[in-house]
């Protein structure tokens, strides 16, 4: 009997490895230009992501979309905790988000982080969405944590003045009119120009 | 059919020695007036020395003078009763009390389940010593036949009906249990046998028709229904605090003993609880009452707890507080979460109500909203919250942020992208909306949906949603 290297068994389709197969390591956003710019090819499971944006109606929710509609097909959850509006039924149903998987944590104010970390750390949503009113270094970490914890994708929506503080998250993203822009990115270059997203995802 | 008879001979007396008393001391309960004390029953020990249910107290003193009396609490009793027949029921889904001190329990489709009789019978006797409970056991295929048997000599069984009525007629009169035999014996009949071979109608001129109907019911001539034993509908405990509590630190423990006790009430009946109503109460003072409110019926007791400590964080109690109690109403059946196999969740995931009620019990009920289209073209009526009126309509271009009430848009010079879209609804309900809806370009770059009256050429924008 020949030894075989473990590295050749592995590589053989007819192998099953479970937990891999179980756990991609990253979502693709349904934006193709912005996916091929992030390393993976999309934003990494169990991570912290920052989208920063000064004004309110540019982009910032659109980047999201597809991957909300996308998780939602697969009846994973994805929780919005302390959203600044109502999040419009009839327009996530348009963007073909099945709308029984959205759930809202509204006016919950200085609890949001709270709830962020406790959605993140159950393991039962794929994505959360938080608009906190204003976190530390030490909170955003403790975030990070738990979303690698529960492997959820915690995403948080801040003013764009922070853009020049340091984050713990994995991700940077500045939402503008004009597209994406990456700021930061774990184990890839930022690239300082803005992705158009596509405009059909919009409305 | 076979039925166990578990005769409880001590009842009071063992209810006495579970609450911490020594077993070998002379106990004997009393009861009576003050001034005339009787003896109501004692330990074995006691008996030796003499004494004598119905002896007065004095009498006892007398014989022995370290005798330890005590009134008789049928309170007390009635606690141990519960307990039994709650084990019971642990055993058999047909339990019956026969008169106050026989346990009997269907166990004829038990015996699959906890082995032949002889090893079930031992099982029984080791719970009931465990309990510390005084008992005599016997086996037959009718209840009031398996209880005279127990009368008679524990540990007996017969197993078919003729078995049964042969043992039967062997039975001596004097301990024939549910029979009065008084009559009998002065008229020199000694067994039940005996008395079986008497002509029925002269018996029933001679004793009375009760008696001949007891005796009917015991060999299962006429038909025996007996009261089941059905599992309380809700569980309620209290603990009484020897000092007053000011620290929500100092209340976790009890209520953490209370949930466990609840937690171990619902497994032994397969259910879950959606309710519980937790109430401090303080001295001169009305208790102060919350309810924990589980989405699905559960019974995991570091669930509940966790929840009820995420409760406590935010409450202000007026009062120090002198005792607890736990209140679950409904016990509705309890469905387990299916996992998947090879689901690679940590050991701290949740499932979505657990973590619901986690979210709900520190941010208040209904904190987690679900929006759901509905057929309505005002978009302030277009979206709900209850999953059964959803339905959809088809309409232009809609924001995914609505603001709940439209505010005017501080832009000077928008640019207008698409529109107008009229939307003139809502005649019926007297919130009639009749507006001319446009898809708009901030000079900043923000996409904003914002309406005019309907018609209006010009006027202030009035925002009502974002393009996000």
């Amino acid at each position: 009997m020949s030894a075989v290297a473990i590295s050749e068994v592995l590589r053989d389709p007819r192998v099953w490895q479970g937990p891999r197969h179980a756990q991609a390591t990253v979502e693709p956003t349904g934006h193709v230009h912005l996916d091929a710019d992030l390393p993976g090819g999309g934003l990494p499971i169990g991570a912290l992501v920052e989208v920063l944006h000064e004004f309110d109606g540019t982009n910032e929710l659109t980047l999201l979309l597809p991957l909300i509609a996308r998780t939602s097909r697969t009846q994973r959850r994805i929780v919005f905790v302390n959203p600044p509006y109502i999040p419009y039924a009839p327009a996530f149903v348009a963007a073909g988000v099945d709308p029984s998987c959205l759930h809202t944590i509204k006016d919950c104010g200085d609890e949001s982080l709270w709830a962020a970390e406790q959605c993140l750390r159950s393991s039962t949503c794929a994505l959360v969405a938080c608009w906190p009113r204003q976190a530390n270094d030490r909170q955003l970490r403790r975030l990070q944590l738990a979303a690698e914890g529960g492997r959820a994708i915690g995403v948080l929506f801040r003013p764009a003045r922070l853009s020049v503080a340091t984050s713990p998250a994995a991700v940077r993203l500045r939402a503008g009119s004009k597209g994406i822009e990456v700021l930061k990115c774990r184990g890839g270059n930022a690239r300082a120009h803005a992705i158009p997203l596509s405009s059909t995802a919009r409305c | 059919m076979q039925w166990a008879a578990i005769l409880l001979p001590d009842l009071a007396l063992d209810a006495v020695r579970r609450s911490g008393a020594d077993p070998a001391a002379p106990i004997a309960l009393i009861e009576g007036p003050p001034q005339r004390r009787t003896i109501h029953s004692c330990t074995r020990s006691a008996a030796h020395a003499g004494i004598r249910p119905g002896q007065s107290l004095a009498a006892a003193r007398a014989l022995l003078p370290v005798l330890i009396a005590m009134p008789d609490d049928p309170k007390r009793t009635e606690g141990l009763r519960d307990l039994l027949v709650a084990w019971a029921y642990g055993y058999s889904s047909d339990v019956a009390w026969l008169g106050d001190d026989a346990l009997v329990l269907e166990v004829g489709g038990s015996l699959g389940l906890f082995g032949p009789w002889p090893d079930f019978e031992r099982r029984l006797r080791a719970d009931l010593t465990q309990l510390g409970v005084t008992h005599r056991i016997a086996l037959a295929p009718l209840p009031r036949a398996a209880c005279v048997f127990a009368g008679c000599r524990d540990g007996f069984g017969a197993s078919s009906d003729v078995a049964m009525r042969q043992a039967l007629r062997r039975v001596p009169l004097s301990l024939a249990r549910l029979l009065d035999v008084s009559l009998l014996a002065s008229m020199g009949l000694r067994t039940v046998g005996e008395v079986l071979d008497l002509p029925r109608a002269g018996l029933a001129r001679r004793c009375s028709e009760v008696f001949v109907e007891a005796l009917d019911r015991i060999l299962g001539n006429i038909p025996d229904p007996l009261p089941r034993y059905r599992p309380p509908d809700r569980f309620e405990a209290r603990i009484e605090f020897d000092a007053e509590l000011r620290s929500m630190e100092g209340l976790q423990f009890p209520l953490k003993r209370l949930i466990c006790d609840l937690c171990l009430f619902l497994c032994a009946r397969d259910g879950g609880v959606e309710d519980i109503e937790i109430g401090f109460e303080h001295d001169e003072r009305a208790p102060t009452a919350i309810t924990l409110r589980s989405p699905a019926p559960e019974r995991d007791a570091a669930q509940w707890f966790s929840m009820v400590r995420l409760r406590l964080e935010r409450l202000q109690l007026p009062a120090p507080v002198s005792g607890v109690r736990l209140l679950a109403d409904s016990l509705p059946p309890f469905v387990p979460v299916a996992r998947n196999l090879f689901d690679v969740a940590s050991t701290a995931a949740l499932t979505w109500p657990q973590l619901v009620a986690r979210l709900e019990a520190r941010l208040g009920d209904g904190a987690v909203r679900t929006f759901y289209p509905a057929a309505d073209h005002r978009p302030e009526a277009a979206y709900t919250t209850d999953a059964s009126a959803s339905a959809r309509i088809i309409t232009g271009p809609r924001p995914v942020w609505l603001l709940s009430k439209p505010i005017p848009l501080r832009d000077r010079a928008p640019r207008i992208v698409a529109g107008p879209e009229r939307i003139e609804s809502g005649w019926w309900d007297g919130r009639e909306a009749s507006r001319d809806y446009y898809v708009l370009e901030t000079s900043v770059g923000q996409r904003a949906w914002a309406f005019r009256p309907a018609g209006a050429q010009d006027g202030p924008w009035l925002l009502h949603g974002w393009f996000a």
